[in-house]
């Protein structure tokens, strides 16, 4: 895609979250390591339950109480993030440097203020900015975001905006105070099909114009198709696989992204049954041994439940979990699904 | 399904449906045709408030319609009918919904959820009876029957899906509509679904009628596919015909938005969008045209003509 992956803007190493719920502790996140380079789109897949949301929230200090980062570290601009204690310490990142779009714009926005009072805020408490002069410049994000009629819209109450347009709302929101990072929640998941291609288009516009920095959280993967520079999957609180949006979806290595690609109805034949996983995601309150996904992979080595497997190199950009890409592992066919993708991908190399 | 025995299993003409009254009515259901054949996956996609899931429920008779029938079998079903009739109709056409968290009663066992439409109409003979269709429904959704004891709230999302479709199985119904039966489930949990919908529809020569908004799962399970949009279908095709010749321009702007997970596609779509002013419609008003075999499209005359030029170039 010709992306320079040089400036790293966030680098987490070996970041471990743990709950604390009715007296037992869960590790939602199990040493994960991410850097994350300036201007590039980032996306997290993975099934619910797997971390996504919970990894993103410790950059913005947005655990819920009863969890904590109990090991490593967040690097931001010099500060470790995972260091932060007081709610002062985050006010400097949360909106300002980091900020987050949520899934459900019905929910994200206050039903009892206008939408232009709303975004207004955001600004007087970051920027300074007061009366007039706050209001010029919410009226300008609500027309960068694509809202129309922007000096009418601005004193509309949420209910009075449809549900794409709530959501380009909730975007204004997140970028009024220009922040280096944007998080992405299943930013269309709620929406009709041509208001999520509208949404996903005015993310990519944004992105360009002010050179930001997008992580999407999703487990759609067409739109992951569609933004991601780079995909990380998540399996049971760690990133079992990541690499370059071609890398992922034609050169998958981890048997968990066989299987969740194999799953999709889109790129399974008709007629035929598709892949399913068998079996739920491991019990986070226990220690995992070995690799997490190894007791629903019905072709799991027996190294794969003893011992934790760690990187390995496929390409300087795509790294995965499993011990099959070990020179000692036996060559593994991948399902019928991966290798229809990875032919795909060279006949159109062939083609260019 | 081979083109000569096929059979109408439901017929719906000129459906309107309407809420409320007066000034305030709102016409939902703007004159919906269509035909369901015995043993087919008909499918029924649009965006939210087009009304595809008013006419799901216009169908099995929780909205009411305003004018036009709804035939099942070749029997009218729709508006005024006798009891013994709608007893039948419950039982012969059943409903699959969109939440699993949502749509299965908290304080009930599982026992009474999947037996409580055998308990409404009174069809079974004796308690044991009733324990095996139980014990059967759970067995052919995948669920061990010892699962009878529990409470929902036990079970993950796509084991309640699975005791959504158990509770539907027992009254050994014909057609089955699903409202969007997967949009609320994991990624992974979807294939579960999809594939006992499939094997379930093998084993008991079951016929679907899929609402959902998404269309790529839609390319992936149903036979003939219809495209609704503010109340009116606008086009009804074979599902290969209509995701390789669409021809109504709002078909093809739906068609065009969705995301495919595959960067290479991905990176050569455009996205249309459908200008409603594109049509012509003030002197010339559009109707329901057969254009080919097995496609319909809403359109006028000069459009029909055009689309035909189109089909033959193809």
């Amino acid at each position: 895609m010709g992306f320079a992956y040089d400036e790293k803007i966030l680098s987490v190493k070996d970041l471990e979250v743990q709950f604390k719920l009715r007296g037992q502790a869960l590790t939602a996140i199990r040493g994960v390591s991410l850097d994350l380079y300036k201007g590039e789109s980032l996306a997290i897949v993975g099934e619910s339950g797997s971390g996504k949301s919970v990894f993103t929230k410790t950059f913005m200090g947005m655990l819920d109480k009863n969890g904590r980062v109990t090991a490593g570290e967040i690097l931001y601009k010099g500060m470790d993030l995972a260091k932060f204690k007081k709610e002062k310490d985050w006010l400097k990142i949360r909106g300002r440097e980091i900020a987050m779009v949520f899934q459900d714009p019905m929910t994200s926005l206050n039903p009892l203020k206008t939408v232009g009072k709303q975004i207004q805020e955001a600004l007087e408490m970051h920027q300074g900015l007061k009366g007039n002069a706050a209001k010029q410049r919410t009226i300008e994000i609500l027309s960068d975001v694509g809202i129309q009629e922007p000096e009418r819209r601005y004193k509309q109450y949420p209910h009075e905006f449809s549900g794409g347009m709530r959501q380009r709302a909730v975007i204004a929101t997140a970028i009024a105070c220009k922040p280096e990072i944007l998080i992405c929640d299943e930013p269309t998941t709620a929406l009709d099909v041509t208001i999520q291609a509208q949404i996903i288009e005015l993310l990519r516009g944004l992105q360009k114009k002010h050179n930001l920095t997008i992580i999407y959280i999703t487990h759609d993967l067409g739109v992951v198709a569609k933004v991601a520079g780079r995909i990380a999957v998540m399996y049971a609180g760690d990133i079992i696989e990541i690499g370059t949006c071609d890398e992922i979806f034609y050169n998958a290595k981890h048997p968990y992204t066989w299987a969740l690609l194999s799953s999709l109805p889109q790129l399974g034949i008709k007629g035929e049954p598709l892949y399913s996983i068998k079996g739920t995601p491991p019990n986070l309150f226990k220690k995992i041994k070995g690799d997490a996904f190894a007791p629903r992979n019905p072709q799991a080595l027996n190294i794969d439940f003893l011992i934790r497997p760690p990187y390995f190199e496929v390409s300087p950009t795509h790294y995965a979990k499993t011990w099959l890409l070990d020179p000692r592992a036996p060559q593994m066919e991948p399902p019928d699904t991966i290798k229809r993708m990875m032919e795909k991908w060279k006949e159109a190399q062939e083609n260019v | 399904m081979s083109e000569q025995t096929r059979e109408k299993l439901l017929e719906v003409k000129d459906l309107h449906v309407v809420f409320g009254k007066g000034k305030r009515a709102f016409e939902a259901i703007k004159g919906v045709s269509f035909d369901i054949y015995k043993g087919e996956t008909f499918g029924l996609v649009g965006e939210s408030g087009s009304g595809k899931t008013t006419i799901g429920r216009a169908i099995i008779r929780i909205n009411e319609v305003a004018s036009g029938e709804i035939r099942y079998h070749g029997e009218r079903i729709s508006g005024k009918i006798s009891k013994e009739l709608d007893h039948e109709i419950v039982h012969k056409i059943q409903m699959i919904f969109q939440d699993p968290m949502a749509s299965l009663n908290e304080r009930a066992k599982v026992d009474y959820i999947v037996s409580e439409g055998l308990y409404n109409l009174n069809t079974f003979s004796s308690e044991e009876e009733r324990k095996r269709i139980v014990s059967k429904a759970l067995m052919d959704v995948g669920l061990p029957p010892e699962f009878a004891t529990r409470f929902p709230h036990e079970f993950s999302g796509g084991q309640r899906q699975r005791i959504g479709i158990a509770r539907v199985l027992v009254m050994q119904p014909e057609l089955i509509i699903a409202d969007e039966p997967i949009s609320a489930l994991d990624v992974s949990i979807r294939a579960q679904v999809l594939n006992l919908l499939a094997d379930l529809q093998k084993e008991y020569g079951l016929t679907y009628l899929f609402i959902a908004h998404d269309l790529s799962v839609m390319r992936y399970i149903t036979n003939r596919l219809a495209v609704i949009h503010k109340g009116r279908l606008v086009e009804l095709a074979k599902t290969e015909q209509l995701f390789e010749h669409p021809m109504h321009p709002y078909t093809k702007a739906l068609l065009s938005a969705i995301p495919q997970p595959d960067p290479l596609i991905e990176r050569k779509r455009t996205v249309l969008t459908y200008d409603p002013a594109c049509h012509h419609y003030e002197n010339d008003p559009p109707a329901w045209i057969e254009l080919e075999e097995d496609h319909f499209v809403l359109a006028n005359e000069e459009e029909a003509t055009e689309y035909r030029k189109e089909i033959e170039v193809k």
